[in-house]
């Protein structure tokens, strides 16, 4: 690896002030940090430092991404074969195996590339214009942003989504750290508000609607996801029969069973679908100690509770589904696993975490029930609580400072 | 815990005022010569164990052996002002004047009674200065002939706190004892509400206090006694670790257990569990060997200027302790010469030292010499860099596979960065490392965005930057958490006037 490096400071001068090739010394910069730790040695403060540094702790985050990407990428294939009658729901899962991963890639891929192309382009340009390094912040926003789009959405749209995202979101506020909003969220809800249309529209399952114009779509498919299905029961009383057909999907035989949505084959979101392949995810980042699993259990918890308090009303066939199955579906586990734990937009003080937690699993479950209009409630929840945030977490430290305040005045009254 | 601490309190009080009864009332009434009532230490039974969940010791390579080796007398010696913080020096010595161990070198010029003294007997030869003049270290050439200025002894029963202070400034000890709030060296013009002596080290490869102080009990029992005259009874406090007997025999002091990983063995944590600073007051600290230094001048007249040390690290041969003279000069304590290109010499603990070089001079406060391979050359990303297994990577971070690891093993950790400095990005990774019920990162925040307001409401008063030197170890970001607490502090004070 010597070589390696020397041919690196062969090629510097160009990239230093005054070489030709100054403008680029931001991509220089950040391939040579990424091949090679910086051989910096500390110089005041603290003379040792701990082996992990932004760039592996952003690595954990993308390899506990891995699961759901693959299984998502694969689960596309999956649906497009079943949405055109090509498999059923009997035959094995692991029958055309290959198949179903190269449709999925052939569509997941692109979604990846624009989405890291688009948005790393970006943080290069404002990294050369303020004179900085990149920060890793954006290679988990990168691959966060694909797995939470609709299979079928044009990339330009991605491409504008993540456009709107880095930019408002993430550098207009001075870049990664310094955000308020969840970059990749703020990407999805660019897209849901700005092409509310398209994407509650047919983009969920691959060519969903050129294979029923083609008439090659399978007897009962409709390509919508469980929630779209859910958000119809809405406004209906339990016992109705067009709710009850669609509870039918819900039950043990049906579409959306809960084996079903928890081992995550049902249509949706690339990478939102396989509870099992988030939780793997889940898994590694407590293990590591990267995701809070303060805010994953609350948030989970605070989901359970409102799931538990809508049985109880049971006003519509979507209140009375049950809890552990409201959670399984949806965006409700990856929002939990890979959203609400972004230590940048989420409760910043330990006990914070605990409340903003609940809360955001508490409203993900109440805003997909109460307003069939927004079936995703996730992501407006876990935006919401970016927002509040900050006071939680400045009522959390005022109990501290309280505390000392009283103390101070306890012990002025003692000597006084 | 805070219901547990004023019950202790109380338990404590109502014991002693019965005791107190007993020995005034009831025992007087019924005098009986052969009859002494049995003295019990109240305070000693009662003594507290604090239990510090929060923190991390760092299992670095080369700990000192227990051996105990003097170092050799040294050509020069050296006082640094910048090793005392807070200080502006004002010369009493031209270079070429002959001085004596004891005479004095410099005094502060905000606190001239915060005097410098010569810790060995010869001339100054040579004074030197950095950028805008700042002197930088005040060199004495030994001349082996060990004379000392003599000082009146103190009769400690007769002695109240102004005389010991006007002592304690006219024996040079001032520059030993640290203030907080602002962690600086002491102003002796505002009276503290309390002294604190730290009984242990916990830092990485520190020396070990019971070596540090043996045979020297009486002296530091001495020096006990002269700070009781200066603050009073009960206000003296020594924190310990559980199981040490260092200071079993020695009164006058109140001690408290504490049972956890370092930064425990920081006086500062300390404080903070038995009797936190509040805004408006003021306690002193003092190192443990600087207690014995002073019981010793003041008993003997000459004064005394020792330093028990441990010389350790990886790239160290044979680490153990060695006893020497303030300010001696480092390759007198580190023996063979050293590649100062790939090895570091730190003059201090490797969290909070200062860098050195073998032609340096031992810091003022410092009671240890570390050599740690220097981390100047770049890490490939799947050998030794961000990506590897890093199964030699001691982090506190469970991102490496080395917490897995049994706990005996002990690591050879480098001086490289580890990584470049970013953003404030991951939560929740100071305050495992921070036994303070403070929270560090919206303290740094509010020193960052100069809140003065918002850093005494978080608790500024109560800490040093070593306290964060564990979160600026830990730092995913590498962010200099040290020097920005550093600044905090300052501006504070110049702030407060």
């Amino acid at each position: 690896m010597k070589a390696a490096h020397k041919l690196l400071d062969a090629v510097r001068p160009h990239f230093e002030e005054g070489g030709k090739l100054s403008k680029f010394w931001v991509v220089f910069d950040s391939l040579e940090t990424f091949a090679f730790t910086p051989g910096h040695a500390t110089k005041n403060g603290v003379h040792i430092r701990d082996g992990v540094d932004l760039k592996r702790t952003m690595f954990m985050v993308i390899l506990a991404l891995v699961p759901a990407l693959l299984f998502g990428t694969w689960n596309q294939g999956h649906q497009y074969l079943l949405s055109i009658g090509e498999i059923t729901v009997a035959d094995p899962l692991m029958m055309a195996f290959m198949d179903k991963m190269f449709i999925g890639a052939v569509k997941v891929l692109p979604l990846v590339v624009v989405s890291y192309g688009v948005g790393l382009g970006i943080e290069f340009l404002f990294a050369g214009m303020r004179g900085h390094s990149i920060n890793e912040g954006y290679l988990v926003s990168g691959m966060l942003i694909p797995l939470i789009m609709p299979v079928d959405v044009p990339l330009w749209m991605v491409a504008l989504a993540v456009a709107f995202a880095v930019i408002i979101a993430k550098e207009v506020f001075g870049g990664t750290g310094m955000n308020i909003l969840n970059v990749a969220l703020t990407a999805r809800a660019f897209l849901f508000f700005a092409y509310p249309k398209q994407l509650s529209g047919e983009i969920w399952i691959h060519q969903v609607k050129a294979s029923a114009e083609a008439g090659v779509l399978a007897d009962g498919y409709t390509g919508a996801t469980a929630l779209g299905h859910l958000a119809s029961t809405v406004g209906k009383a339990p016992n109705d029969a067009a709710a009850a057909g669609v509870m039918d999907m819900f039950g043990a035989d049906g579409m959306f069973s809960l084996t079903n949505s928890f081992l995550g084959l049902i249509p949706g979101s690339v990478g939102e679908t396989s509870a099992l392949a988030i939780l793997l995810g889940a898994a590694l980042l407590i293990w590591t100690g990267i995701g809070s699993w303060k805010i994953m259990s609350s948030f989970l918890a605070g989901g359970l509770v409102m799931g538990l308090l809508f049985n109880l009303m049971g006003l519509n066939a979507y209140m009375t589904l049950p809890p552990v199955h409201q959670v399984v579906m949806g965006g409700f586990m990856f929002g939990m696993v890979f959203m609400a734990t972004d230590p940048v937009s989420a409760s910043q003080t330990e006990r914070g975490k605990w409340i903003y937690g609940f809360f955001g699993g508490f409203l993900s479950i109440m805003i997909r029930v109460f307003n069939p209009a927004y079936p995703e409630g996730v992501m407006m929840a876990i935006l919401f609580m970016n927002v509040m945030a900050p006071l939680i977490d400045h009522y959390v430290i005022q109990a501290n400072t309280g505390k000392r305040e009283k103390r101070m005045l306890s012990s002025q009254g003692a000597t006084a | 815990m805070d219901l547990e601490k004023r019950f202790r309190g109380f338990a404590v009080g109502m014991l002693e005022k019965i005791e107190e009864f007993y020995h005034e009332r009831v025992h007087a009434m019924r005098p009986r010569p052969n009859f002494a009532p049995r003295k019990v230490n109240l305070r000693e039974l009662m003594s507290r164990t604090i239990r510090i969940k929060k923190g991390a010791d760092i299992r670095l390579k080369g700990r000192p052996s227990r051996q105990v080796e003097a170092g050799s007398a040294t050509a020069t010696y050296a006082v640094q002002p910048p090793n005392y913080l807070g200080i502006v020096p004002k010369l009493e010595v031209k270079e070429g004047a002959a001085v004596q161990a004891g005479s004095i070198l410099f005094h502060s010029k905000e606190h001239p009674s915060v005097k410098f003294l010569s810790p060995v007997s010869g001339t100054v030869s040579r004074v030197l200065r950095g950028e805008k003049r700042r002197i930088l270290s005040v060199v004495i050439d030994a001349d082996g002939k060990g004379e000392s200025r003599t000082f009146e002894k103190i009769n400690l029963a007769t002695c109240d706190a102004q005389r010991m202070k006007e002592a304690m400034a006219e024996r040079g000890f001032f520059p030993f004892v640290e203030q907080r709030p602002f962690a600086t060296v002491a102003n002796p013009e505002i009276h503290p509400r309390s002294i604190h002596v730290s009984g242990f080290d916990s830092a990485p490869l520190a020396p070990d206090m019971e070596l540090v102080l043996a045979g020297r009990e009486e002296a530091f029992q001495f020096g006990i006694k002269a700070l009781q005259c200066l603050v009073g009874n009960d206000a003296i406090q020594v924190g310990i670790q559980p199981g040490q007997s260092t200071f079993d025999g020695i009164e006058g002091v109140e001690t408290t257990i504490f049972d956890g990983p370092h930064p425990s063995g920081n006086v500062g944590v300390q404080i903070h569990h038995t009797t936190p600073i509040n805004k408006g007051e003021t306690v002193w600290t003092m190192h443990a060997e600087d207690v014995a230094n002073l019981g010793e001048t003041l008993q003997t007249g000459t004064y005394c200027a020792k330093r028990t040390i441990s010389v350790a690290g990886s790239e160290h041969a044979s680490p153990k302790h060695m006893t020497t003279t303030l300010g001696c000069e480092v390759q007198s304590l580190t023996g063979d010469p050293i590649d100062e290109e790939s090895v570091r010499i730190i003059s201090g603990n490797p969290l909070t030292g200062a860098r050195t070089e073998a032609s340096g001079h031992l810091g003022g406060l410092h009671h240890q010499i570390c050599l740690l391979p220097e981390g100047n050359k770049p890490k490939f990303l799947l050998a030794d860099g961000w990506l590897g297994l890093g199964l030699d990577k001691f982090s506190l971070s469970k991102s490496y596979p080395t917490w897995l690891l049994p706990k005996t093993k002990e690591f050879a950790m480098d001086t490289c960065n580890n990584g470049e400095e970013r953003a404030f990005v991951v939560t929740g990774q100071y305050e495992p490392v921070f036994p303070f019920d403070i929270y560090p990162v919206q303290l740094l925040k509010s020193i960052l965005a100069n809140d003065i307001d918002a850093m005494e409401k978080l608790g500024i008063y109560e800490v040093a930057p070593e306290d964060f030197a564990l979160c600026e170890y830990a730092c995913t970001s590498k962010i200099a958490v040290q020097s920005i607490v550093r600044e905090g502090l300052d501006r504070l004070m110049k702030e407060l006037g």
